[in-house]
């Protein structure tokens, strides 16, 4: 069970452009010093809000864009120095499945042809009758049958449209698929309907799966290990069991504070995460939470923590965490 | 939704189409438009005359059993003349469009898709262009190139790009960023396969929309330079130089003036109906996809 | 006297010659002071009931069947001109999306004042102390401050608490928010529900919450009203319906989320899909998803049936037991 996927110190900077002339007007820190791993068919979960820099991750892991610094090692292969065509080759064997399948396919296409496209970039020879065959066997694998091939995306409905944006992701047999908020533009039986298809060609196809999303509750049952993200720093790394109760980190707590049970009257012992997400504009230094953080102390706004083992296999940065690492 | 039939299935622009044949207005410009190229195509066999043919005898003649709309003023028959100049407007206004298109789309895949200065400096190019009256850059032409058929088309041609290069340019720019381009590049695409087999095919509708009330203006602007003596040479029959000619006789025989204006106002209103009514359509279907 | 009172809510259209019902059977109360959710998936109608109750325009070619008794008045009979005056005052709509609610060319403080404008004599000077007595309510920071800036300048969450102030200003009695959370962040959920709540309780104002949300609707709601594709499936305390489903679909929908702590390969899924508005199936709507169906089921759309506690279900397996 080696390791799939190592990142280490990934960072990325946008810098924001406005004005008449186009001049540079703030830079954002989108990802900052991020480090983890993935095992082989290990389902990782990434949870966080809005500018907390997850889907950057994703783009990042795929190279989709380019870091500032930082490694990417795929089945130990640095794919950051790879030339453009090996990373083309190298994208048979790493696929995304995105978040908006209202726009995932090219609306002119029907989705047969959507699907055979992925075939067609990677310059896989096929005649017409074996493609034909691949692509209904992969409208199969995701619950969809041939009529759905022949479809075209304003014809499906939303569980639909995502089932064929999965079955895009596996045509090349990829060996580990990113999957940025698949179910969050869902309903919620859908979602679940999305969920139980996951799982189960993850365990038909022994993959492994990066899986983003705002839904902690989500997260949790689905991944086994989860990482927390707050302005593109990890706060925290915990298995999925040990979230519901022993977090370490004071964001993960307020993450799991503001999830609404469907058991009604629970009163929340606590009251919800005063303020919102700071602007991601020059991060001033020290631990980004600290605006929001109800125990923070001087040292917290001075001295950005480092990410520290904890006892549980986790790991966790912050100068208090809510239980002792030793 | 799919589960029980089998349904055909409608490519986007076979949902357009038929949302299309409900609309009135759109109909009624689509078989203006039908007339106006039959018209052309068959003119030499509609004409009772032909356009060339002078009859001395009969200059300026008002309307009769013989002449139905009258004689100009070398004693041509109007009918005749009026519909031989609906082969010239049609030609002149499909192809100088097909130019302004052409330049407009490699204008604006490079503006849209390479951005950062490349975009800047053809933006600059085309807002200027297109700050300027057409009517004023088609005279630069056609004073530079010399009048004529040819040159009005390509005059023309030349000074309407701009509006095509900032609506591909605005489709492009706002596609870039869909998720079926990145799921595409995640593939392992290349630019190339990005920008001619998703990004252009998606831009074109505006523009095929754009192009038909353009046909319009492109046969405006034709008949505006034939007014001023700078289009089709004599005895080439276009609209606007009938017109021009027919000035002089506005009291005498006004109908020399009349029917190749009713002819001009009606070929324009067919175009403008009919992409006023795409227009309607597009705005319904992207209302409801939302 | 009825504070808010539906009964029989039905919306028709006429397309292409066709008739379709996007939503019919739609009976439910609500006392003052009481937190109401509606909640269902997409294509349930929920959206459209609210608009139906308050008479938007989204109804323009439709016809309204039912009754929406609103304190004296029957929303459904009077005339344009009083339900105008009546929304805004006294009953307040907050829509999906603050983004698009607030005109960007304006201050945020004047949207809420000119609110305030439309139905009160007040002077320009106690409007604004007004709004700004009630923007530090709604806990937003700084509020003489945020009054003077445009909406681009501020955040989700304050765009957020912005229209609820502008529903809030002509003290209201009844309160409807269509999906107010779904565009914000999970934290920022949790606080603006949580004001929410306070609000209808300090205020003794009804508020008709709609989402697609469950756990919302559990830890903010007295009752619920469960939709499923344009037809209400149950109704009732939020303890009963949330603890004790009755209807199918209810305990379907609460079996499929996910929980922290749940076992992997534990979470269960409704097969199919919500059909589309004109594509019903006959009978009950939920008949082809449902695991209990029988005969009844595909011939006749279930009435609505009077269970203990004042639960109501539209399902055929309680009609049986009722004969």
């Amino acid at each position: 069970m080696g390791k799939i996927l190592e990142v280490k110190d990934l960072s990325v900077s946008f810098d924001v452009r406005g004005g008449l002339l186009l001049r540079s007007i703030g830079t954002v820190k989108a990802v900052d010093n991020i480090s983890f791993s993935i095992n082989k068919g290990e389902i990782l979960g990434v949870v966080g809000e809005s500018g907390c820099g997850k889907s950057t991750v994703a783009r990042l892991v795929l190279r989709l864009i380019e870091p500032d610094n930082g490694s990417v090692w795929f089945n130990k292969t640095d794919i950051l120095k790879l030339s453009k065509k090996e990373i083309r080759q190298q994208r048979r064997h790493m696929q995304m499945v995105f978040q908006d399948p209202y726009s995932a396919m090219d609306p002119r296409y029907t989705i047969f042809r959507s699907l055979c496209e992925p075939f067609q970039i990677q310059g896989v020879k096929l005649k017409k009758e074996a493609l034909r065959k691949k692509v209904d066997g992969l409208l199969e694998l995701v619950g969809l049958n041939s009529e759905h091939g022949f479809s075209y995306p304003h014809e499906l409905s939303g569980g639909q449209k995502q089932r064929a944006d999965i079955a895009r992701a596996l045509a090349l047999s990829p060996q580990f698929i990113i999957l940025d908020e698949p179910t969050a533009a869902l309903d919620v039986s859908v979602q679940a309907q999305i969920i139980k298809l996951l799982e189960d060609i993850r365990e038909r196809l022994n993959l492994t799966f990066l899986f983003i999303s705002h839904d902690l509750s989500l997260v949790s049952y689905f991944c086994h290990r989860v990482i927390v993200m707050y302005l593109g720093r990890i706060v925290e790394i915990i298995s999925a069991d040990l979230i519901g109760e022993t977090p370490y980190h004071p964001y993960t707590k307020a993450l799991i504070d503001s999830i609404f049970e469907t058991v009604p009257g629970q009163t929340k012992q606590t009251a919800p995460l005063e303020g919102e997400v700071p602007s991601p504009f020059n991060i001033p230094p020290g631990c980004s939470f600290v605006s929001r953080c109800n125990c923070a102390k001087a040292i917290c706004r001075e001295q950005t923590p480092a990410l520290e083992k904890t006892p549980d296999g986790g790991q966790i940065a912050c100068h208090f965490p809510l239980r002792t690492l030793k | 939704m799919i589960e029980n039939k089998k349904t055909e299935h409608k490519p986007p622009w076979l949902v357009i189409l038929n949302r299309f044949s409900g609309n009135k207005m759109g109909m009624m410009g689509t078989v203006l438009i039908l007339c106006l190229i039959l018209v052309a195509i068959f003119a030499p066999l509609l004409e009772p005359y032909s356009y060339k043919e002078q009859n001395i005898e009969l200059i300026s003649a008002p309307p009769s059993s013989n002449h139905l709309l009258g004689t100009d003023d070398f004693g041509r028959d109007l009918l005749s003349r009026t519909i031989r100049g609906a082969r010239i407007s049609f030609v002149v206004g499909v192809l100088s469009v097909a130019i302004s298109v052409v330049i407009g789309i490699v204008i604006g895949c490079i503006a849209g898709f390479y951005g950062g200065v490349i975009d800047l400096v053809l933006t600059t190019i085309a807002d200027l262009t297109w700050s300027m009256p057409a009517i004023l850059i088609a005279l630069l032409f056609v004073a530079i190139i010399g009048s004529g058929l040819e040159s009005v088309v390509v005059a023309i041609g030349l000074s309407y790009w701009a509006q095509y290069a900032r609506l591909v340019r605005g489709q492009i720019l706002s596609l870039k960023n869909a998720v079926f381009i990145e799921a595409t590049k995640s593939m392992g695409a290349s630019d190339f396969v990005i920008l001619f087999k998703h990004l252009l095919p998606n831009s074109i509708s505006p523009v095929i929309v754009a192009a038909t009330i353009g046909i319009g203006n492109a046969i405006v602007l034709e008949a505006t330079l034939g007014f001023l003596g700078m289009g089709a040479q004599p005895p080439t029959p276009s609209w606007g130089a009938m017109m021009s000619n027919g000035t002089a006789y506005l009291f005498i025989a006004p109908w020399m003036i009349i029917f190749p204006g009713l002819a001009m106002m009606i070929t324009v209103l067919g175009f403008n109906l009919f992409g006023d009514a795409l227009i309607d359509i597009m705005d319904v279907k992207n209302k409801e996809s939302s | 006297m009825t504070f808010l009172k539906v009964s029989d809510l039905k919306v028709e259209f006429q397309v292409d010659k066709k008739t379709i019902t996007p939503i019919e059977n739609i009976s439910f109360e609500m006392n003052e002071g009481e937190v109401l959710g509606m909640v269902g998936e997409t294509g349930s109608g929920k959206s459209l009931t609210a608009h139906a109750i308050i008479g938007l325009s989204s109804l323009v070619g439709g016809k309204i069947g039912g009754s929406v008794q609103f304190g004296e008045q029957d929303l459904l009979m009077i005339s344009d001109h009083d339900m105008q005056s009546i929304r805004g005052s006294q009953i307040a709509f907050i829509p999906q999306n603050p983004m698009t609610s607030l005109d960007p060319v304006y201050k945020v403080g004047d949207q809420i004042v000119e609110g305030l404008y439309k139905h009160t004599k007040i002077s320009k000077r106690k409007a604004k102390q007004r709004v700004i007595e009630l923007m530090g309510r709604l806990r937003i920071p700084k509020p003489d401050r945020v009054f003077q800036q445009y909406p681009h300048q501020l955040s989700g969450g304050l765009k957020q608490r912005i229209v609820i102030a502008m529903g809030l200003c002509n003290n209201p009695r009844l309160l409807i928010a269509d999906e107010p959370t779904t565009a914000l962040d999970v934290t920022v959920q949790a606080q603006i529900m949580t004001l929410f709540k306070e609000l209808a309780e300090e205020r003794g104002i009804g508020l008709f919450l709609i989402t697609h949300d469950l756990g919302v609707i559990a830890q903010v709601c007295d009752k619920v009203v469960v939709m499923y594709a344009g037809n209400m499936v149950e109704f009732g305390d939020i303890k009963i319906v949330f603890n004790t489903p009755s209807h199918p679909y209810t305990k379907a929908l609460l079996g499929c989320i996910p929980h922290i702590g749940m076992k992997k390969g534990t979470l269960s899924a409704i097969d199919g899909n919500v059909p589309s508005v004109g594509t019903y199936p006959s009978g009950c709507r939920y008949h082809p998803r449902c695991p209990y169906a029988f005969e009844p089921c595909k011939k006749r759309i279930p009435e609505l049936i009077r269970k203990e506690g004042e639960t109501q279900v539209a399902c055929h397996l309680f009609q049986e037991i009722k004969d």
